[in-house]
């Protein structure tokens, strides 16, 4: 089912100037298989034991409808459909058991990224370009997922499947999740946790339009356009 | 002007230095022990730049960049001048890093480093607390060790950028219950702040309200509960922080949050 009865604003949780949205990496299973004996010698040395995670400053916000500029120096970008989870209240060092309790709905995200290979140092230049991270259209309820942990993502290029996820492929399910960053992070009303986005992610590039779509959260969209700024300095 | 954030009398108030004292903005007086500081902003995007100090990368056997090491802390971490950090009980090394947080006032993309601190709106004090124990491999350092609850201290003021007029030449000190144990200068950044907000602006926007910690000198130390550690940069000021026991999971559920 695509679309659920009951959605809110994100603007309606929390205030954006105080938001924090987090994204988790290697959390599909096909991730760490992709990687495979890789993690075990340098510089990984080991499988990771924490969540991954990485931070979505403001700068790379954007959201349904709007268009996101291709940086001059890149020539595709790669898509990452996933699930957010919006907090409802004050999560701090909560139980998996009770991990839901903590959230106000589910919104997706389309996690762009400049292709990149290596993941031992924080990928701030691939990740922290402005827009990258789309969160929309609106949040859907808690009660209008029975399962977040059984949730089909679609990504499309130009109205054409590209990409086929779900959520049981987690390897750490929402609730497990949850928990783990709460151990270290307190997490606050209309923080957004991403779950992680699939493996083989599609590409695309200037003048694409693409999409994430989740079943019972609903369809967010975006175009890819050429960046608008003069590559010299903007103002001094 | 030194501009802070404090709670007061069941309120939260904006002040100004005065002399010893505290002036509100309603015209009242305090003392520094009479007030709750907060962080004298609440930041938007926290930037820190890791082994940006050549002596600290050599402390830390790490290869030194060809360009910044950039990581990002959320709000999360933030907290005031006086704060408590928990030190968990089950590690080994937790350290401060006393750093000079360069505040951005004016919106910034592509700016050359001739320009770049007609963007900054202020400086602050930054203790950027790790625990050394939780570091891994992936997207290091890793959000466990460096964006844990109460770990990036900021304060006591905001000084405006108009009264720091050479931030690259600023004395960098931290003593542990009285005893120094980490000295150097803002001039020994291997990246300055002008490159860092170069670097920076010319791949993303730069916000008003964005806070970058440029990273500190050789000379941390593991602290524990009970310590109080004191970052101080020459004419920005004086950060006090306490190390105290981290409580034990579990007793967190009962509370109903808001």
């Amino acid at each position: 089912m695509i679309g659920a009865a009951m959605h809110m604003p994100l603007s309606s949780l929390g205030s954006a100037s105080g938001r924090t949205v987090i994204g988790t990496l290697l959390n599909f299973k096909g991730s760490l298989d992709r990687y495979g004996s890789q993690l075990r010698s340098a510089p990984y040395n080991a499988p990771p034991r924490a969540p991954v995670l990485y931070i979505r400053p403001e700068s790379t916000w954007s959201t349904d409808g709007q268009g996101i500029a291709v940086p001059r120096d890149v020539q595709s970008v790669e898509l990452g459909a996933t699930l957010g989870l919006v907090i409802g209240r004050t999560a701090s060092r909560v139980s998996a058991r009770r991990a839901l309790e903590y959230v106000a709905g589910y919104v997706i995200a389309n996690d762009l990224c400049v292709p990149h290979e290596n993941i031992f140092r924080p990928a701030i230049k691939e990740r922290c370009r402005d827009g990258f991270c789309s969160i929309g259209p609106a949040v859907a309820d808690r009660a209008a997922v029975d399962d977040p942990d059984a949730l089909g993502i679609r990504a499309y290029v130009n109205g054409e499947l590209c990409q086929q996820s779900s959520t049981r492929d987690l390897v750490r399910p929402v609730s497990r999740l949850l928990a783990d960053v709460t151990e270290f992070m307190t997490l606050h009303v209309g923080d957004v946790l991403l779950v992680g986005v699939p493996d083989r992610a599609p590409r695309a590039g200037i003048g694409d339009r693409i999409a994430a779509e989740i079943d019972c959260v609903g369809r967010l969209e975006n175009r890819l356009i050429a960046d608008p700024h003069s590559p010299a300095e903007l103002s001094s | 002007m030194k501009r802070a954030r404090v709670a007061f009398s069941g309120a939260i108030h904006d002040a100004v230095a005065d002399g010893d004292m505290l002036l509100l903005s309603d015209g009242r007086r305090c003392a520094e022990q009479e007030v709750v500081w907060l962080a004298p902003l609440a930041p938007r995007t926290i930037f820190a730049v890791g082994l940006n100090y050549a002596a600290h990368a050599q402390e830390l056997s790490l290869e030194s960049q060809r360009e910044p090491l950039v990581f990002l802390k959320a709000a999360n971490s933030v907290a005031g001048h006086r704060a408590h950090t928990a030190r968990p009980p089950d590690i080994k090394f937790m350290h401060y890093e006393c750093e000079l947080a360069v505040v951005i006032g004016k919106a910034a993309r592509r700016i050359r480093r001739e320009h770049a601190l007609k963007h900054v709106a202020g400086y602050t004090v930054a203790n950027d607390y790790a625990v050394r124990d939780y570091l891994e491999d992936y997207y290091r350092p890793n959000l466990r060790v460096k964006s844990r609850d109460a770990s990036t201290l900021l304060g006591p003021w905001l000084v405006d950028a108009a009264d720091v007029p050479e931030p690259g030449k600023l004395a960098i000190r931290t003593w542990v219950n009285g005893t120094c144990t980490q000295q150097g200068s803002t001039s020994g950044m291997i990246f300055d702040v002008p490159a860092l907000i170069e670097y920076l602006s010319g791949f993303m926007t730069l916000l008003p309200g964005d806070v970058i910690l440029t990273g500190t000198p050789e000379g941390v130390v593991n602290v524990n509960p009970g310590d109080e550690v004191v970052t101080q940069i020459e004419g920005i000021g004086r950060l006090v922080n306490y190390v105290i026991e981290r409580v034990p999971q579990g007793d967190t559920e009962g509370v109903a949050h808001g």
